[in-house]
């Protein structure tokens, strides 16, 4: 065999070591993205999650206006944080819309009632389905939808004071 | 030593908090139909938990797991296949999400490896035994 042939084993070792050493000495990626971003919103209807505000249906997000569609949960802690972007966002005039993952109506109440309301609409998605059907996979995340009820894109956990701006852009360039 | 303790209650307590709800009804509740069980128990096995993520939804106790073993549960009560569950959570959160990766772009070379290896020893092997016969 040749000289240099001979390492070629050992070479090939120390890549693959490394390349491995590598990929478990990295941070783990937690951020699920949805796959579902670019497609239609999937069909579903959610009753009521408190008194005084309607339930959410998938023909809803599809009524010619684009919304923010909001999965929360009033147990979630980084929903607390995000609760006055989303009256930002609802005060500029884009339509927030939610839905809450396993909630309870008096739970949710005392939940807007004391960081704000920014809803017109929240569904309540007992059993997580509606969430997993959108390919969500936490609380809190966010889908921009277009007026034909397609999902454009997908902001995973709180939103931050510095993004309220271009997501009331994107919403509203959205049709 | 009662206020540290509350202290040390306080501090320990999760950031993402759990919600108060029961797990759903059919999250750690068989199937009546042990054949149906058994489907839906070796689905589970192979699903990824998306919350936490080196677990199977078998042995996840999260809520999102208990919510995604319900779901198993209901569509093969309903008589829906594993495989067509697994493409539904697939078309939804990537191949990440089955420890039972398809066969792909990305994963080719995963599947193509144990051949690769053999026919690189062969070839090895091959070449070491005629220059030891030379």
């Amino acid at each position: 065999m040749k000289g240099n042939v001979k390492w070629a084993p050992l070479v090939v070792f120390i890549l693959l070591g490394s390349a491995l050493t590598y990929g478990l000495a990295k941070p783990d990626t937690t951020n699920i993205r949805s796959k579902m971003v670019g497609a239609s919103v999937p069909s579903f209807t959610l009753p009521p999650a408190t008194s005084g505000l309607p339930g959410l249906s998938s023909n809803e997000l599809a009524n010619g206006q684009p919304h923010l569609l909001n999965i929360f949960a009033s147990w979630c802690v980084p929903c607390v944080a995000e609760a006055p972007q989303l009256k930002a966002i609802a005060d500029a005039g884009v339509p927030v819309v939610g839905i809450a993952v396993r909630d309870r109506p008096e739970a949710l109440a005392r939940f807007l009632a004391r960081n704000g309301n920014a809803f017109r609409a929240i569904g309540a998605d007992d059993a997580s389905q509606v969430q997993m059907a959108m390919g969500s996979s936490g609380v809190p995340e966010s889908f921009v939808v277009d007026g034909k009820g397609r999902i454009l894109s997908q902001v995973i956990g709180p939103i931050n004071p510095e993004d309220v701006a271009s997501l009331i852009a994107e919403v509203k360039a959205a049709r | 030593m009662r206020r540290l303790l509350l202290a040390f209650v306080l501090i320990a307590a999760p950031v993402f908090a759990d919600s108060d709800l029961p797990p759903a009804p059919l999250a750690d509740t068989q199937l009546a139909d042990p054949k149906q069980e058994a489907e839906a128990q070796a689905l589970m096995e192979t699903i990824r938990c998306l919350v936490c993520q080196g677990q199977s939804i078998a042995d996840s106790n999260a809520e999102l797991a208990g919510d995604m073993r319900a779901m198993v549960r209901e569509r093969i009560a309903a008589g829906e296949k594993p495989q067509a569950i697994r493409a539904w959570l697939i078309r939804r959160y990537g191949s990440w999400v089955t420890y039972d990766p398809p066969l792909d772009r990305v994963t080719w070379l995963l599947w193509a490896a144990p051949v690769l290896f053999l026919a690189v020893g062969l070839i090895v092997a091959r070449s070491s035994f005629r220059r030891r016969r030379t």
